[in-house]
Protein backbone atom coordinates (compact mmCIF):
# COMPACT_ATOMS: atom_id res chain seq x y z
CA UNK A 1 0.00 0.00 0.00
CA UNK A 2 3.02 2.22 -0.14
CA UNK A 3 5.01 3.21 -3.20
CA UNK A 4 8.22 4.02 -1.33
CA UNK A 5 11.43 2.09 -2.01
CA UNK A 6 13.86 1.07 0.72
CA UNK A 7 16.44 3.78 -0.17
CA UNK A 8 13.68 6.40 -0.02
CA UNK A 9 12.63 5.06 3.39
CA UNK A 10 16.20 5.19 4.70
CA UNK A 11 16.44 8.72 3.32
CA UNK A 12 13.42 9.94 5.32
CA UNK A 13 14.63 7.98 8.37
CA UNK A 14 17.91 9.87 8.40
CA UNK A 15 16.23 13.23 7.83
CA UNK A 16 13.67 12.57 10.58
CA UNK A 17 16.45 11.56 12.98
CA UNK A 18 18.32 14.83 12.44
CA UNK A 19 15.09 16.77 12.72
CA UNK A 20 14.27 15.04 16.02
CA UNK A 21 17.69 15.89 17.43
CA UNK A 22 17.40 19.55 16.42
CA UNK A 23 13.76 20.08 17.31
CA UNK A 24 13.95 20.31 21.08
CA UNK A 25 17.30 21.82 21.94
CA UNK A 26 16.09 24.47 24.39
CA UNK A 27 13.19 23.29 26.53
CA UNK A 28 12.52 24.66 30.05
CA UNK A 29 12.64 21.87 32.63
CA UNK A 30 9.00 22.60 33.45
CA UNK A 31 8.04 21.16 30.08
CA UNK A 32 10.21 18.04 30.14
CA UNK A 33 7.45 15.79 31.40
CA UNK A 34 4.67 17.09 29.10
CA UNK A 35 7.08 16.81 26.17
CA UNK A 36 7.92 13.23 27.11
CA UNK A 37 4.22 12.49 27.41
CA UNK A 38 3.39 14.21 24.10
CA UNK A 39 6.05 12.34 22.14
CA UNK A 40 4.86 9.18 23.88
CA UNK A 41 1.44 9.78 22.34
CA UNK A 42 3.00 10.36 18.91
CA UNK A 43 4.60 6.93 18.78
CA UNK A 44 1.04 5.70 19.21
CA UNK A 45 1.13 5.84 15.39
CA UNK A 46 2.07 2.17 15.92
CA UNK A 47 -1.71 1.68 15.91
CA UNK A 48 -1.57 2.16 12.12
CA UNK A 49 0.83 -0.78 12.07
CA UNK A 50 -1.52 -2.85 14.23
CA UNK A 51 -4.34 -2.09 11.76
CA UNK A 52 -2.09 -3.06 8.85
CA UNK A 53 -1.23 -6.49 10.27
CA UNK A 54 -4.82 -7.01 11.43
CA UNK A 55 -5.87 -6.61 7.79
CA UNK A 56 -3.62 -9.52 6.81
CA UNK A 57 -4.92 -11.90 9.46
CA UNK A 58 -7.15 -14.50 7.87
CA UNK A 59 -6.37 -18.03 8.86
CA UNK A 60 -5.17 -18.46 12.42
CA UNK A 61 -7.11 -17.89 15.63
CA UNK A 62 -3.90 -17.43 17.62
CA UNK A 63 -2.66 -14.72 15.29
CA UNK A 64 -6.11 -13.10 15.40
CA UNK A 65 -5.88 -12.90 19.19
CA UNK A 66 -2.39 -11.41 19.00
CA UNK A 67 -3.64 -8.81 16.52
CA UNK A 68 -6.58 -7.97 18.80
CA UNK A 69 -4.20 -7.45 21.75
CA UNK A 70 -1.96 -5.28 19.57
CA UNK A 71 -4.97 -3.13 18.63
CA UNK A 72 -6.07 -2.73 22.25
CA UNK A 73 -2.56 -1.75 23.41
CA UNK A 74 -2.01 0.61 20.47
CA UNK A 75 -5.33 2.38 21.01
CA UNK A 76 -4.47 2.79 24.72
CA UNK A 77 -1.16 4.38 23.78
CA UNK A 78 -2.75 6.87 21.38
CA UNK A 79 -5.81 7.92 23.35
CA UNK A 80 -4.30 7.73 26.83
CA UNK A 81 -1.14 9.49 25.68
CA UNK A 82 -2.87 12.53 24.23
CA UNK A 83 -5.43 12.83 27.03
CA UNK A 84 -2.85 12.64 29.82
CA UNK A 85 -0.63 15.20 28.07
CA UNK A 86 -3.57 17.55 27.68
CA UNK A 87 -4.38 17.21 31.39
CA UNK A 88 -0.79 18.03 32.34
CA UNK A 89 -0.74 21.09 30.08
CA UNK A 90 -4.19 22.17 31.25
CA UNK A 91 -2.63 22.86 34.64
CA UNK A 92 -0.48 25.59 33.11
CA UNK A 93 -3.53 27.54 31.99
CA UNK A 94 -4.38 28.28 35.63
CA UNK A 95 -1.40 30.61 35.81
CA UNK A 96 -2.44 34.24 36.05
CA UNK A 97 -0.42 37.43 36.17
CA UNK A 98 0.80 38.38 39.63
CA UNK A 99 -1.85 41.06 40.04
CA UNK A 100 -3.37 40.09 43.36
CA UNK A 101 -1.78 39.34 46.70
CA UNK A 102 0.69 42.21 46.58
CA UNK A 103 -0.46 45.60 47.69
CA UNK B 1 -13.99 3.07 -0.82
CA UNK B 2 -10.45 2.68 -1.98
CA UNK B 3 -7.59 5.10 -1.66
CA UNK B 4 -4.62 5.22 -3.97
CA UNK B 5 -1.17 4.84 -2.40
CA UNK B 6 -0.31 8.32 -3.60
CA UNK B 7 -3.23 9.93 -1.77
CA UNK B 8 -2.31 7.92 1.32
CA UNK B 9 1.25 9.15 1.17
CA UNK B 10 0.22 12.79 0.73
CA UNK B 11 -2.08 12.49 3.73
CA UNK B 12 0.74 10.98 5.78
CA UNK B 13 2.81 13.98 4.73
CA UNK B 14 0.26 16.31 6.37
CA UNK B 15 0.34 14.13 9.51
CA UNK B 16 4.14 14.30 9.58
CA UNK B 17 3.97 18.11 9.44
CA UNK B 18 1.46 18.10 12.34
CA UNK B 19 3.78 15.88 14.42
CA UNK B 20 6.85 18.00 13.72
CA UNK B 21 5.09 21.27 14.56
CA UNK B 22 3.40 19.58 17.51
CA UNK B 23 6.74 18.55 19.06
CA UNK B 24 8.10 22.01 18.41
CA UNK B 25 5.13 23.71 20.06
CA UNK B 26 5.38 21.33 23.03
CA UNK B 27 8.79 22.81 23.80
CA UNK B 28 7.46 26.23 24.74
CA UNK B 29 4.97 27.00 27.56
CA UNK B 30 2.75 29.36 25.55
CA UNK B 31 2.15 26.94 22.70
CA UNK B 32 2.46 23.54 24.39
CA UNK B 33 -1.23 22.76 24.60
CA UNK B 34 -1.79 23.74 20.98
CA UNK B 35 1.14 21.48 20.04
CA UNK B 36 -0.49 18.51 21.69
CA UNK B 37 -3.81 19.24 19.95
CA UNK B 38 -2.05 19.56 16.60
CA UNK B 39 -0.28 16.22 17.04
CA UNK B 40 -3.57 14.60 18.07
CA UNK B 41 -5.23 16.02 14.96
CA UNK B 42 -2.47 14.65 12.74
CA UNK B 43 -2.82 11.28 14.45
CA UNK B 44 -6.59 11.20 13.87
CA UNK B 45 -6.04 12.01 10.19
CA UNK B 46 -3.49 9.20 9.75
CA UNK B 47 -5.70 6.69 11.55
CA UNK B 48 -8.80 7.56 9.52
CA UNK B 49 -7.05 7.50 6.15
CA UNK B 50 -5.26 4.22 7.00
CA UNK B 51 -8.50 2.61 8.11
CA UNK B 52 -10.21 3.66 4.86
CA UNK B 53 -7.27 2.38 2.81
CA UNK B 54 -7.40 -0.99 4.59
CA UNK B 55 -11.19 -1.16 4.84
CA UNK B 56 -11.71 -3.94 2.28
CA UNK B 57 -9.61 -6.48 4.21
CA UNK B 58 -9.98 -5.36 7.85
CA UNK B 59 -11.65 -7.91 10.14
CA UNK B 60 -14.13 -5.43 11.59
CA UNK B 61 -15.44 -7.87 14.20
CA UNK B 62 -11.99 -7.80 15.80
CA UNK B 63 -10.95 -4.24 15.02
CA UNK B 64 -13.94 -2.27 16.31
CA UNK B 65 -14.23 -3.86 19.78
CA UNK B 66 -10.44 -3.99 20.25
CA UNK B 67 -9.83 -0.33 19.34
CA UNK B 68 -12.85 0.84 21.31
CA UNK B 69 -11.74 -1.12 24.37
CA UNK B 70 -8.21 0.28 24.19
CA UNK B 71 -9.43 3.83 23.60
CA UNK B 72 -11.87 3.68 26.53
CA UNK B 73 -9.31 2.20 28.94
CA UNK B 74 -6.75 4.79 27.81
CA UNK B 75 -9.09 7.77 28.08
CA UNK B 76 -10.64 6.79 31.40
CA UNK B 77 -7.34 5.99 33.12
CA UNK B 78 -5.78 9.20 31.76
CA UNK B 79 -8.75 11.21 33.05
CA UNK B 80 -8.89 9.58 36.47
CA UNK B 81 -5.20 9.45 37.29
CA UNK B 82 -4.12 11.89 39.99
CA UNK B 83 -1.52 14.54 39.23
CA UNK B 84 1.00 12.76 41.42
CA UNK B 85 0.66 9.52 39.44
CA UNK B 86 1.09 10.98 35.96
CA UNK B 87 4.71 9.90 35.39
CA UNK B 88 3.87 6.24 35.90
CA UNK B 89 0.81 6.66 33.66
CA UNK B 90 3.12 7.85 30.88
CA UNK B 91 5.33 4.81 31.55
CA UNK B 92 2.33 2.52 31.24
CA UNK B 93 1.12 4.05 27.97
CA UNK B 94 4.66 3.86 26.63
CA UNK B 95 4.76 0.18 27.54
CA UNK B 96 1.50 -0.38 25.66
CA UNK B 97 2.93 1.16 22.48
CA UNK B 98 6.10 -0.89 22.85
CA UNK B 99 4.05 -4.06 23.32
CA UNK B 100 2.16 -3.26 20.13
CA UNK B 101 5.42 -2.92 18.20
CA UNK B 102 6.67 -6.25 19.56
CA UNK B 103 3.39 -8.02 18.73
CA UNK B 104 3.38 -6.65 15.17
CA UNK B 105 6.84 -8.17 14.65
CA UNK B 106 5.70 -11.52 16.05
CA UNK B 107 2.56 -11.50 13.88
CA UNK B 108 4.62 -10.57 10.83
CA UNK B 109 6.90 -13.56 11.35
CA UNK B 110 4.09 -15.99 12.23
CA UNK B 111 2.11 -15.07 9.11
CA UNK B 112 5.16 -15.54 6.89
CA UNK B 113 5.31 -19.24 6.02
CA UNK B 114 8.49 -21.04 7.02
CA UNK B 115 10.80 -21.65 4.11
CA UNK B 116 9.94 -18.34 2.50
CA UNK B 117 12.81 -16.24 3.78
CA UNK B 118 12.28 -12.52 4.20
CA UNK B 119 14.94 -10.33 2.66
CA UNK B 120 17.80 -9.33 4.95
CA UNK B 121 16.61 -5.77 5.57
CA UNK B 122 13.12 -6.93 6.44
CA UNK B 123 14.41 -9.63 8.78
CA UNK B 124 16.82 -7.23 10.45
CA UNK B 125 14.16 -4.58 11.10
CA UNK B 126 11.70 -7.20 12.34
CA UNK B 127 14.22 -8.67 14.80
CA UNK B 128 15.35 -5.23 16.02
CA UNK B 129 11.82 -3.84 16.23
CA UNK B 130 10.54 -6.82 18.19
CA UNK B 131 13.61 -6.96 20.44
CA UNK B 132 13.52 -3.25 21.31
CA UNK B 133 9.73 -3.26 21.61
CA UNK B 134 9.79 -6.24 24.02
CA UNK B 135 12.53 -4.67 26.13
CA UNK B 136 10.72 -1.35 26.32
CA UNK B 137 7.45 -3.13 27.14
CA UNK B 138 8.67 -4.93 30.26
CA UNK B 139 11.01 -2.07 31.18
CA UNK B 140 8.08 0.36 31.20
CA UNK B 141 5.96 -2.02 33.26
CA UNK B 142 8.74 -2.26 35.87
CA UNK B 143 9.14 1.55 35.84
CA UNK B 144 5.38 1.83 36.38
CA UNK B 145 5.47 -0.70 39.23
CA UNK B 146 8.35 1.11 40.91
CA UNK B 147 6.68 4.52 40.80
CA UNK B 148 3.33 3.06 41.82
CA UNK B 149 5.21 1.37 44.67
CA UNK B 150 3.98 -2.07 43.67
CA UNK B 151 7.60 -3.12 43.98
CA UNK B 152 10.16 -1.31 46.08
CA UNK B 153 11.59 1.80 44.49
CA UNK B 154 15.11 1.29 45.75
CA UNK B 155 17.55 -0.36 43.35
CA UNK B 156 17.32 -4.15 43.30
CA UNK B 157 20.76 -5.57 42.71
CA UNK B 158 22.44 -8.95 42.79
CA UNK B 159 26.03 -10.10 42.21
CA UNK B 160 27.24 -10.16 38.60
CA UNK B 161 24.17 -8.22 37.50
CA UNK B 162 25.93 -6.31 34.73
CA UNK B 163 27.69 -9.37 33.25
CA UNK B 164 24.35 -11.22 33.43
CA UNK B 165 22.58 -8.44 31.50
CA UNK B 166 25.47 -8.38 29.04
CA UNK B 167 25.05 -12.12 28.43
CA UNK B 168 21.30 -11.60 27.89
CA UNK B 169 22.05 -8.94 25.28
CA UNK B 170 24.56 -11.26 23.62
CA UNK B 171 21.99 -14.08 23.52
CA UNK B 172 19.50 -11.71 21.82
CA UNK B 173 22.06 -10.75 19.18
CA UNK B 174 22.99 -14.40 18.52
CA UNK B 175 19.31 -15.40 18.31
CA UNK B 176 18.73 -12.55 15.87
CA UNK B 177 21.59 -13.69 13.64
CA UNK B 178 20.46 -17.33 13.83
CA UNK B 179 16.83 -16.42 13.09
CA UNK B 180 17.93 -14.31 10.14
CA UNK B 181 20.19 -16.93 8.59
CA UNK B 182 18.27 -20.06 9.56
CA UNK B 183 17.86 -22.67 6.78
CA UNK B 184 14.08 -22.64 7.05
CA UNK B 185 13.87 -18.90 7.66
CA UNK B 186 11.97 -17.30 9.17
CA UNK B 187 12.45 -19.67 12.08
CA UNK B 188 9.44 -19.16 14.37
CA UNK B 189 11.01 -20.80 17.43
CA UNK B 190 14.20 -18.77 17.30
CA UNK B 191 12.21 -15.59 16.77
CA UNK B 192 9.89 -16.20 19.74
CA UNK B 193 12.97 -16.98 21.86
CA UNK B 194 14.44 -13.62 20.81
CA UNK B 195 11.29 -11.81 21.90
CA UNK B 196 11.25 -13.76 25.20
CA UNK B 197 14.85 -12.99 26.15
CA UNK B 198 14.26 -9.32 25.25
CA UNK B 199 11.31 -9.27 27.66
CA UNK B 200 13.58 -10.59 30.43
CA UNK B 201 16.31 -8.07 29.61
CA UNK B 202 13.76 -5.23 29.92
CA UNK B 203 12.99 -6.34 33.49
CA UNK B 204 16.63 -6.84 34.43
CA UNK B 205 17.64 -3.49 32.92
CA UNK B 206 15.21 -1.37 34.97
CA UNK B 207 15.24 -3.31 38.29
CA UNK B 208 18.63 -1.97 39.47
CA UNK B 209 17.64 1.67 38.81
CA UNK B 210 16.30 3.66 41.76
CA UNK B 211 12.80 5.09 41.80
CA UNK B 212 14.02 8.68 41.87
CA UNK B 213 15.64 8.19 38.48
CA UNK B 214 12.55 6.70 36.86
CA UNK B 215 11.53 9.84 34.90
CA UNK B 216 14.85 9.67 33.04
CA UNK B 217 14.40 5.95 32.43
CA UNK B 218 10.87 6.52 31.14
CA UNK B 219 12.18 9.19 28.74
CA UNK B 220 14.76 6.70 27.47
CA UNK B 221 12.22 3.88 27.10
CA UNK B 222 9.96 6.37 25.27
CA UNK B 223 12.80 6.94 22.84
CA UNK B 224 13.23 3.15 22.47
CA UNK B 225 9.55 2.70 21.65
CA UNK B 226 9.88 5.44 19.03
CA UNK B 227 12.76 3.51 17.47
CA UNK B 228 10.78 0.25 17.58
CA UNK B 229 7.91 2.07 15.85
CA UNK B 230 10.22 3.33 13.11
CA UNK B 231 11.66 -0.18 12.58
CA UNK B 232 8.14 -1.59 12.38
CA UNK B 233 7.49 1.11 9.78
CA UNK B 234 10.31 -0.34 7.70
CA UNK B 235 8.82 -3.84 8.03
CA UNK B 236 5.36 -2.69 6.94
CA UNK B 237 6.66 -0.13 4.38
CA UNK B 238 4.80 2.63 6.16
CA UNK B 239 6.24 6.12 5.75
CA UNK B 240 4.41 7.84 8.61
CA UNK B 241 5.46 5.18 11.10
CA UNK B 242 9.08 5.70 10.06
CA UNK B 243 8.85 9.49 10.35
CA UNK B 244 6.90 9.60 13.63
CA UNK B 245 8.90 6.79 15.26
CA UNK B 246 12.25 8.31 14.30
CA UNK B 247 11.15 11.75 15.44
CA UNK B 248 10.21 10.37 18.87
CA UNK B 249 13.32 8.20 19.02
CA UNK B 250 15.67 11.11 18.34
CA UNK B 251 13.89 13.80 20.35
CA UNK B 252 13.40 11.32 23.21
CA UNK B 253 17.14 10.76 23.35
CA UNK B 254 17.79 14.52 23.59
CA UNK B 255 15.10 14.81 26.25
CA UNK B 256 16.70 11.99 28.25
CA UNK B 257 19.96 13.91 28.13
CA UNK B 258 18.29 17.18 29.20
CA UNK B 259 16.59 15.46 32.13
CA UNK B 260 19.73 13.77 33.42
CA UNK B 261 21.56 17.07 33.04
CA UNK B 262 18.97 18.70 35.32
CA UNK B 263 20.00 16.14 37.96
CA UNK B 264 23.70 16.79 37.27
CA UNK B 265 24.30 13.15 36.40
CA UNK B 266 25.29 11.32 33.26
CA UNK B 267 22.87 8.93 31.58
CA UNK B 268 25.38 6.10 32.08
CA UNK B 269 25.54 6.87 35.80
CA UNK B 270 21.76 6.71 36.06
CA UNK B 271 21.42 3.50 34.05
CA UNK B 272 24.31 1.54 35.47
CA UNK B 273 25.10 3.28 38.76
CA UNK B 274 22.45 1.51 40.89
CA UNK B 275 21.97 4.91 42.51
CA UNK B 276 21.09 4.75 46.19
CA UNK B 277 21.74 1.02 46.49
CA UNK B 278 24.76 1.25 48.72
CA UNK B 279 25.50 3.66 51.49
CA UNK B 280 29.14 3.21 52.23
CA UNK B 281 31.77 5.67 53.30
CA UNK B 282 32.14 7.70 56.42
CA UNK B 283 29.38 10.02 57.44
CA UNK B 284 26.40 8.55 55.68
CA UNK B 285 25.51 6.40 58.66
CA UNK B 286 24.83 9.50 60.77
CA UNK B 287 26.09 8.37 64.14
CA UNK B 288 26.69 10.35 67.29
CA UNK B 289 24.48 12.66 69.23
CA UNK B 290 21.46 12.97 66.99
CA UNK B 291 18.64 14.98 68.41
CA UNK B 292 15.61 16.08 66.52
CA UNK B 293 14.02 19.31 67.67
CA UNK B 294 10.28 19.48 67.28
CA UNK B 295 8.14 22.55 67.04
CA UNK B 296 4.44 23.38 67.04
CA UNK B 297 2.14 25.06 64.56
CA UNK B 298 1.73 28.04 66.91
CA UNK B 299 5.48 28.57 67.20
CA UNK B 300 5.87 28.35 63.45
CA UNK B 301 3.09 30.92 62.98
CA UNK B 302 4.88 33.41 65.24
CA UNK B 303 8.24 32.65 63.64
CA UNK B 304 6.89 33.37 60.15
CA UNK B 305 4.85 36.47 60.91
CA UNK B 306 7.81 38.20 62.54
CA UNK B 307 10.22 37.18 59.80
CA UNK B 308 11.31 39.48 57.01
CA UNK B 309 11.75 36.81 54.43
CA UNK B 310 10.30 33.31 54.18
CA UNK B 311 11.19 30.76 51.54
CA UNK B 312 8.90 27.81 50.95
CA UNK B 313 10.46 24.64 49.52
CA UNK B 314 7.75 22.36 48.14
CA UNK B 315 8.42 18.69 47.41
CA UNK B 316 6.64 15.50 46.56
CA UNK B 317 4.99 15.44 49.99
CA UNK B 318 3.07 18.61 49.08
CA UNK B 319 1.77 16.90 45.96
CA UNK B 320 0.75 13.78 47.85
CA UNK B 321 -1.07 15.76 50.54
CA UNK B 322 -2.57 18.00 47.81
CA UNK B 323 -1.90 20.96 50.07
CA UNK B 324 -1.08 23.50 47.33
CA UNK B 325 -4.14 25.64 48.11
CA UNK B 326 -3.32 25.70 51.82
CA UNK B 327 0.26 26.78 51.23
CA UNK B 328 -0.99 29.53 48.92
CA UNK B 329 -3.26 30.74 51.73
CA UNK B 330 -0.33 30.76 54.16
CA UNK B 331 1.82 32.79 51.78
CA UNK B 332 -1.03 35.25 51.10
CA UNK B 333 -1.51 35.83 54.84
CA UNK B 334 2.20 36.39 55.32
CA UNK B 335 2.36 38.81 52.41
CA UNK B 336 -0.46 40.82 53.95
CA UNK B 337 1.87 41.22 56.91
CA UNK B 338 4.64 42.42 54.59
CA UNK B 339 6.70 39.27 54.82
CA UNK B 340 8.62 38.59 51.63
CA UNK B 341 7.51 35.08 50.56
CA UNK B 342 9.08 33.11 47.76
CA UNK B 343 8.94 29.51 46.60
CA UNK B 344 12.23 27.74 45.85
CA UNK B 345 11.77 25.21 43.07
CA UNK B 346 14.38 22.51 42.66
CA UNK B 347 14.56 21.27 39.05
CA UNK B 348 13.73 17.70 40.07
CA UNK B 349 11.44 18.38 43.04
CA UNK B 350 8.51 16.00 42.99
CA UNK B 351 8.67 13.05 40.70
CA UNK B 352 8.93 14.79 37.38
CA UNK B 353 10.58 18.00 36.27
CA UNK B 354 8.09 20.85 36.48
CA UNK B 355 5.88 18.95 38.93
CA UNK B 356 5.91 21.76 41.50
CA UNK B 357 5.34 24.53 38.94
CA UNK B 358 2.24 22.73 37.70
CA UNK B 359 0.96 22.12 41.21
CA UNK B 360 1.48 25.70 42.40
CA UNK B 361 0.05 27.12 39.17
CA UNK B 362 -3.10 25.16 39.94
CA UNK B 363 -3.37 27.04 43.25
CA UNK B 364 -2.83 30.37 41.42
CA UNK B 365 0.53 31.07 42.99
CA UNK B 366 1.90 34.01 40.97
CA UNK B 367 4.67 32.91 38.66
CA UNK B 368 6.87 35.76 39.89
CA UNK B 369 6.95 34.21 43.36
CA UNK B 370 8.60 31.04 42.08
CA UNK B 371 12.40 31.08 42.16
CA UNK B 372 14.70 28.60 40.43
CA UNK B 373 17.47 26.93 42.39
CA UNK B 374 20.38 28.94 40.96
CA UNK B 375 18.74 32.30 41.59
CA UNK B 376 17.63 31.61 45.16
CA UNK B 377 20.61 29.70 46.54
CA UNK B 378 22.70 32.85 47.24
CA UNK B 379 19.77 34.28 49.26
CA UNK B 380 19.47 31.52 51.85
CA UNK B 381 22.01 32.98 54.33
CA UNK B 382 19.82 36.12 54.53
CA UNK B 383 16.58 34.16 54.81
CA UNK B 384 14.88 34.10 58.20
CA UNK B 385 12.65 31.06 57.83
CA UNK B 386 12.63 28.23 55.34
CA UNK B 387 9.56 26.00 55.34
CA UNK B 388 10.30 22.65 53.72
CA UNK B 389 7.11 20.82 52.82
CA UNK B 390 7.54 17.18 51.94
CA UNK B 391 10.89 17.68 50.24
CA UNK B 392 13.86 15.64 51.33
CA UNK B 393 16.64 14.64 48.96
CA UNK B 394 16.72 18.04 47.21
CA UNK B 395 17.61 19.76 50.52
CA UNK B 396 20.02 17.12 51.84
CA UNK B 397 23.35 18.83 52.63
CA UNK B 398 25.10 15.47 52.18
CA UNK B 399 25.00 16.20 48.46
CA UNK B 400 27.43 19.04 49.12
CA UNK B 401 29.48 17.74 52.02
CA UNK B 402 29.64 13.95 52.02
CA UNK B 403 31.53 12.30 49.13
CA UNK B 404 30.34 8.91 50.39
CA UNK B 405 26.70 9.75 49.86
CA UNK B 406 24.99 8.41 46.75
CA UNK B 407 23.58 11.85 46.00
CA UNK B 408 26.97 13.56 46.35
CA UNK B 409 27.39 16.16 43.62
CA UNK B 410 23.69 16.65 42.94
CA UNK B 411 22.89 20.37 43.10
CA UNK B 412 20.63 21.08 46.07
CA UNK B 413 18.80 23.98 47.65
CA UNK B 414 21.11 25.20 50.42
CA UNK B 415 18.34 25.64 52.98
CA UNK B 416 20.65 24.64 55.84
CA UNK B 417 22.28 28.09 55.50
CA UNK B 418 19.06 29.88 56.49
CA UNK B 419 18.56 31.13 60.04
CA UNK B 420 15.78 28.69 60.80
CA UNK B 421 14.54 25.70 58.84
CA UNK B 422 11.19 24.13 59.64
CA UNK B 423 10.56 20.78 58.00
CA UNK B 424 6.98 19.61 57.59
CA UNK B 425 7.06 15.86 57.24
CA UNK B 426 4.88 12.87 57.96
CA UNK B 427 7.57 10.94 59.79
CA UNK B 428 11.32 10.48 59.98
CA UNK B 429 11.27 8.08 57.02
CA UNK B 430 14.01 8.70 54.47
CA UNK B 431 13.16 10.26 51.12
CA UNK B 432 12.62 8.66 47.75
CA UNK B 433 16.30 7.98 47.21
CA UNK B 434 16.22 6.06 50.49
CA UNK B 435 19.00 7.93 52.25
CA UNK B 436 19.11 9.64 55.63
CA UNK B 437 19.07 13.44 55.82
CA UNK B 438 21.43 15.17 58.27
CA UNK B 439 19.49 18.42 57.77
CA UNK B 440 16.88 17.13 60.22
CA UNK B 441 19.49 16.92 63.00
CA UNK B 442 21.01 20.36 62.50
CA UNK B 443 20.70 22.82 65.40
CA UNK B 444 18.87 25.37 63.22
CA UNK B 445 16.32 22.79 62.02
CA UNK B 446 12.97 22.06 63.62
CA UNK B 447 10.60 19.29 62.65
CA UNK B 448 6.83 19.52 62.47
CA UNK B 449 5.36 16.07 61.97
CA UNK B 450 1.97 15.37 60.46
CA UNK B 451 0.02 15.47 57.22
CA UNK B 452 1.01 18.58 55.27
CA UNK B 453 -2.56 19.55 54.45
CA UNK B 454 -3.75 19.31 58.06
CA UNK B 455 -0.66 21.10 59.38
CA UNK B 456 -0.98 23.95 56.91
CA UNK B 457 -4.69 24.35 57.63
CA UNK B 458 -3.81 24.70 61.32
CA UNK B 459 -1.04 27.10 60.39
CA UNK B 460 -3.50 29.35 58.51
CA UNK B 461 -5.66 29.58 61.63
CA UNK B 462 -2.63 30.14 63.86
CA UNK B 463 -1.27 32.98 61.70
CA UNK B 464 -4.66 34.70 61.81
CA UNK B 465 -4.48 34.54 65.61
CA UNK B 466 -1.06 36.15 65.85
CA UNK B 467 -1.48 39.75 66.96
Amino acid sequence: MNPLSLPAEIFIFVLAAFLGFELISKVPSTLHTPLMSGTNAIHGIILVGALTVAATVTHSVAVGILAAIALVLGAMNVVGGFVVTDRMLGMFKARRPAAHGKE
Amino acid sequence: MSISPTVLLYTYCITAACFILGVRYLGSPATARRGNMLAAGGMALALVISTIALSSTLPWAIVIPAVLLGAIIGAVSAKLVRMTAMPQMVALFNGMGAGTAALIGVIHILTTAEGHPLNTGDMLSTCLGTGIGSLSFTGSIIAYAKLQELIKGRPITFPLQKPFNGVLLLIIIVLGILAGTSAHAPDHVLFIALAGVSLILGIMFVLPIGGADMPVVIALLNSFTGLATALTGFVLNNAIMIVAGTLVGASGLILTQLMSKAMNRSIANILFGAFGAVQTGAGSELTGDLTVRRTTVEDLAILCTYAQSVVIVPGYGLAVARAQHEIKEVSDLLEERHVNVRYAIHPVAGRMPGHMNVLLAEANVPYTQLAEMDSINPDFPQTDVVIVIGANDVVNPAARTNPGSPIYGMPILNVDQAKTVVVLKRSMNPGFAGIDNELFYRPNTMMLFGDAKATLTELVAAIKNVQ
